[in-house]
């Protein structure tokens, strides 16, 4: 939009009002088709508010298994529900008719709430195929010797409590092979049951688990499926009996989830960026239509905003392919910001003299170059976030840019094309010869704000190990009530919040289970050891054909009956009762291999797609870990969140299972360090910023001199902001530091304008309009800070104050010490070079 | 985060029969002092003699008849009974097992595998150990919530039948029989519906 107005550009000098017809019409046209353009853009984007714009571009592997699990990974599709209030049996009603409904419903891939759905077929592939299954098959163990052992130990089992146990299955399964293999499953993780559905372990809530169909990243489809949770509650509830019904009624639904997550998020910032838009819009338009008392004067003021928030949207989903809604979020404040531009304008051209026609000439000449400097100077900082790895930051940035350089071009090159001939807002330089009066005492200041500088120095010093906050969940929009109803209904689930896993992965699904067992070897022996405390893996329910085989081979042949007639010598087993024995083994040598449709419509399904998926061509295998407990007495207890696991023993197993492709990966490590990754390039960026902005400072004013007091003030303001919010015991996150930045960027107008040159001035009307701009930036931003969203709040209690700050400080520090103050025509700054632009 | 498998242990609802006839079992035998009754020997005497709980211990000889096998298995060990609700069959021979109810769980110890069960994930068991306390309360219509009582002799040589009401319960265990003399008792007989039975004699040991 700065290319298509360079024409105009030209003519600046003329009067506007003399610009030909055709330029005027070319200008104009321009703009209005770039708008278009940009609103055809607009309504094409894919507005988002997940977890993608915290997540890396190109992530290294373990980064990938964080974003596998958070975006794509069967987990998170699950959505865990849990209904409290009213009486167990209600509570039961309650979830048993809501799985029922669901379970017929196609957005749910499976619906678990403890009712025995799947538990026969799960019973029956686990039986038929344990053989397959079981560990312990080996050759040995169905020798005459192996299988008297067997025997016996059976025969042991069969006297003892546990004899119940294993008399059903006794005549088919006597070495008691679907005991193993249950015990290696380890079920200690189930949820408990109440009146035949899963319930928390205080017996409070009951429990269910939904898995949808979309991916966690869908966050459509998910709000659909919450939805769809919620009517299947209120119809159960509504279909108890009146004797229930007092119980239903205090009943309630409770849903957490990453995609649960997702939908509040996108619920929570919508919301706010609608509520937090329309509040900074309408304080903005309230001071703009105190000051004008104009609606012509508001709308034209408004226009370089709206061009310039249209521009940085289409920018960024032209650069990006979607928008987040942070970015969104953030939209609202460059309202504050580029509103500044049009009351530069309109309130500075006002002072530039009677003839309507010249004075905005003049503003161009005198007031433009100072206005541009601050410009570029905000470009500088926000380019440096364009070089961000972090997806969020890098979409600011572009927004930032297209927004300011938008609003900018429009002010300077449209917006005089549209204002009516006659146009003038009304004297206002009242306020500012009130402020003016007072400049030369805020002057005297000069000394305590420094003392209050070096106090904010101090305390930031002080507070320089605790200074910024490195969890990445320090962004997270989530409310600390949500998350704590995840981490109780996930604790009640018995699926601790996994922390550690290894990733395995192959060509093909066979390598990839192959590797998987190479692996899970080496960790059975650090299980036995006591260095771990368990792990979960696919191989269990389908392991690889390999294996498989080799189980079969060690299967005995026809000499089974002779073997087994030696083997139960001496021992009381009825002749005959094994024949069912023979005939399954018989039947499991030849059998064909357990594959993984066969697990389809069993609850073993969901178990090994959470753990086997695929990537592209390859296949990858995830085995979540769990942490060598405290308290071995108490194996269905959450007792995960203080152990730790050692990564060195864990690569040294990988080390020894020969595998090196395979990664061991702590997730909230990895997040943090990732956060933490993006926090220390943000810091390098944001003092490469700074340097961009002192070069170009330099460049432009010439003066080392000049330069300092445009950026001392801006860097004192700065500092006091973060003392500030030390003080309040906020602790740093990286949205803070953009905040920062922006303090730079819109204070350094102020700056550049107190500042002056020798010959500038601070003359009441550009007064009045620095201290205008800074009110609408202060309602622009200020409002964030009453945000529920961390990342806008965080931007809100920095800029808010700080522009204030900024202002105050640039009063007193940025004017020259001999006083430009004075009643001069104009304030000119930066006056080499306007024709350049 | 990752779902964990839930394995039915179906099997282990089996153990169920041996927990009840064991909580039948400390219910009624686990008793301290002797008392002088009356002659005409009532559920009601019964009841109020065994609801004099505490501590209690006892040596026990279970035989298992079994139609899989030519002949009986015998195992022996210990029980012990503490109120209000620990009750604890330690198995010595043929093997070592440890099986323990303490309040809502149960468990079975065998070498080193350990089951940890909750008696609510089990209704049958649950409603069965809820009787049982109810029984060491002296609370007779507990016990008659899950059994159809029926007591037969005199106070000497008392059998109690207990016939299961409930449906859950009845599909394993078709009668348990207890046998006794005042407020001691001498065996615990468990017939299962297939045939199988199975024979507890059980020995007050003197001390507590």
């Amino acid at each position: 939009m700065s290319a298509s107005a360079r024409n105009p550009a030209r003519t600046s000098a003329h009067v506007a009002a003399r610009i030909p017809a055709r330029i005027r019409l070319l200008a104009l046209g321009l703009w209005a088709a770039g708008l278009l353009v940009c609103v055809l853009i607009v309504s094409r984007t894919t507005f988002t508010t997940d977890l993608s714009a915290f997540l890396p571009q190109s992530p290294t592997r373990e980064q990938q298994v964080l974003l596998d699990q958070l975006t794509d990974g069967v987990v998170s599709r699950l959505i865990l529900v849990g209904i409290e209030g009213g009486d167990a049996s209600t509570r039961a009603a309650i979830s048993k008719d809501m799985a029922a409904q669901l379970r017929n419903d196609a957005t749910f891939a499976s619906i678990g709430n403890g009712e025995p759905v799947n538990a026969e077929r799960d019973q029956r592939t686990l039986f038929d195929n344990r053989y397959l299954l079981s560990p312990a098959v080996t050759s040995q163990r169905f020798s005459t010797e192996g299988l008297h052992g067997a025997l016996a130990e059976t025969l042991d089992l069969l006297s003892s409590s546990a004899g119940m146990m294993v008399k059903p299955m006794l005549p088919r399964d006597p070495t008691a092979e679907i005991v193993k293999l249950v015990e290696s499953l380890n079920a200690s993780g189930r949820p408990r049951l109440a009146e035949g559905a899963w319930a928390s372990r205080d017996g409070a809530r009951a429990l269910l688990l939904a898995q949808t169909r979309a991916h966690g990243t869908d966050t459509d489809a998910h709000a659909d499926a919450m939805a769809r949770l919620r009517a299947a509650f209120e119809a159960a509830r509504s279909r108890l009996g009146p004797d229930a019904a007092t119980s239903a009624r205090s009943s309630k639904l409770l849903m957490t989830g990453p995609g649960v997550f997702a939908v509040q998020s996108r619920q929570l910032i919508e919301e706010e960026v609608t509520r937090l838009s329309i509040v900074s819009i309408a304080i903005i338009v309230c001071v703009l239509l105190l000051v004008y008392r104009s609606f012509t004067a508001l709308a034209l003021g408004l226009l370089p905003v709206l061009s310039g928030a249209l521009a940085g949207i289409a920018a960024v989903s032209m650069g990006f392919g979607l928008i987040h809604g942070i970015t969104l979020g953030f939209g609202t404040t460059l309202i504050g910001e580029a509103v500044d531009y049009s009351i530069y304008l309109f309130v500075q051209s006002r002072q530039a003299g009677m003839d309507n026609g010249r004075e905005r000439s003049d503003w161009v000449r005198d007031f433009w170059p100072t206005i541009r400097l601050g410009i570029l100077t905000s470009i500088a900082g926000f380019a440096s976030l364009l070089f961000s790895s972090f997806p969020g930051l890098a979409q600011l940035g572009l927004y930032s840019i297209a927004g300011l350089l938008v609003a900018a071009a429009v002010t300077r090159f449209v917006l005089p094309l549209l204002l009516p001939e006659n146009f003038r807002i009304r004297d206002v330089s009242r306020p500012g010869l009130f402020l003016l009066a007072r400049l030369d005492g805020l002057r005297l200041l000069r000394w305590p704000l420094l003392i209050v500088v070096a106090g904010a120095v101090l305390v930031v010093w002080q507070q320089r190990d605790s200074l910024w906050n490195t969890e990445l969940s320090s962004l997270s929009p989530v409310s600390a009530a949500d998350i704590a109803i995840d981490g109780a209904l996930r604790a009640d689930m018995g699926a601790p919040d996994v922390r550690y896993m290894i990733v395995v992965d192959g060509e093909s699904r066979e390598a990839a289970l192959q590797a998987a067992e190479k692996v899970t070897a080496q960790l059975d022996l650090r299980v036995a050891r006591g260095e771990l405390g368990g792990y979960e893996s696919p191989t269990r329910f389908l392991p690889s054909e390999a294996t498989q085989r080799a189980r079969q081979a060690s299967l005995p042949g026809a000499d089974l009956a002779q073997r087994l007639a030696q083997a139960s010598e001496g021992l009381p087993f009825r002749a005959g009762l094994f024949a069912p024995f023979i005939a399954d083994i018989a039947a499991a040598k030849s059998r064909s291999l357990l594959k993984r449709s066969d697990l389809d419509d069993t609850s073993l399904a969901l178990a090994v797609d959470s753990m086997l998926f695929q990537r592209g061509t390859r296949w990858n295998v995830v085995l979540p870990l769990k942490a060598a407990s405290m308290h071995a007495d108490a194996p269905t207890s959450v007792t995960g969140a203080a152990a730790v696991i050692e990564p060195a023993n864990m690569r040294a197993a990988l080390a020894a299972a020969g595998q090196p492709g395979a990664v061991f990966v702590d997730l909230k490590a990895e997040s943090d360090q990732l956060y933490s990754g993006y926090l220390r390039q943000a810091s390098l960026l944001a003092l490469g910023g700074l340097a961009a902005i002192c070069v170009l400072l330099l460049a432009t004013l010439r003066s080392p001199v000049r330069v300092l007091r445009v950026l001392v003030p801006l860097a004192a303001a700065a500092i006091t902001v973060v003392a500030l919010l030390c003080l309040a015991g906020q602790r740093l996150t990286i949205l803070h530091l953009i905040g920062l930045l922006l303090i730079v960027a819109v204070g350094s107008n102020y700056a550049l304008f107190f500042s002056g040159g020798k010959s500038a001035a601070m003359t009441a009307q550009t007064l009045t309009s620095l201290v205008l701009a800074n009110l609408t930036t202060v309602a622009g931003f200020g409002v964030l800070g009453f945000s529920e969203v961390p990342v806008l709040q965080a931007i809100g209690t920095t800029v808010g104050p700080g522009a204030i700050l900024a202002l105050l400080y640039s009063a007193v520090l940025a004017t020259p010490a001999n006083g430009g103050v004075g009643t001069s025509r104009a304030a000119p700054t930066v006056q080499n070079d306007d024709r350049r632009n | 985060m990752f779902f964990r498998f839930p394995v039915v242990v179906r099997a282990l609802n089996c153990l169920s029969a041996r927990v009840i006839a064991i909580a039948t079992l400390c219910a009624t035998v686990l008793l301290p002092t002797p008392q002088v009754f009356a002659a005409d020997w009532t559920l009601d005497q019964l009841m109020s003699a065994l609801a004099r709980n505490g501590k209690g211990r006892a040596s026990f000889v279970e035989t298992k008849t079994m139609a899989m096998l030519d002949r009986p298995v015998v195992s022996s060990g210990e029980l012990s009974f503490t109120a209000p609700d620990q009750l604890e069959k330690r198995t010595i021979k043929p093997s070592a097992e440890i099986m323990a109810v303490k309040g809502g769980t149960v468990s079975l110890q065998r070498g080193a595998q350990k089951h940890v069960l909750q008696l609510a994930d089990y209704p049958e068991l649950a409603g069965f150990i809820a009787s049982i306390r109810g029984t060491l309360a002296g609370d007779r219509r507990a016990l008659e919530q899950a059994f159809t009582l029926t007591l037969e002799g005199p106070a000497e040589r008392w059998m109690l039948t207990l016939k299961p009401v409930q449906e859950k319960l009845g599909r394993n265990v078709h009668l348990i029989r207890i046998a006794g003399a005042r407020e001691n008792i001498a065996s615990i007989e468990i017939i299962q519906t297939d045939g199988d039975r199975s024979v507890m004699a059980i020995t007050r040991l003197p001390g507590q």
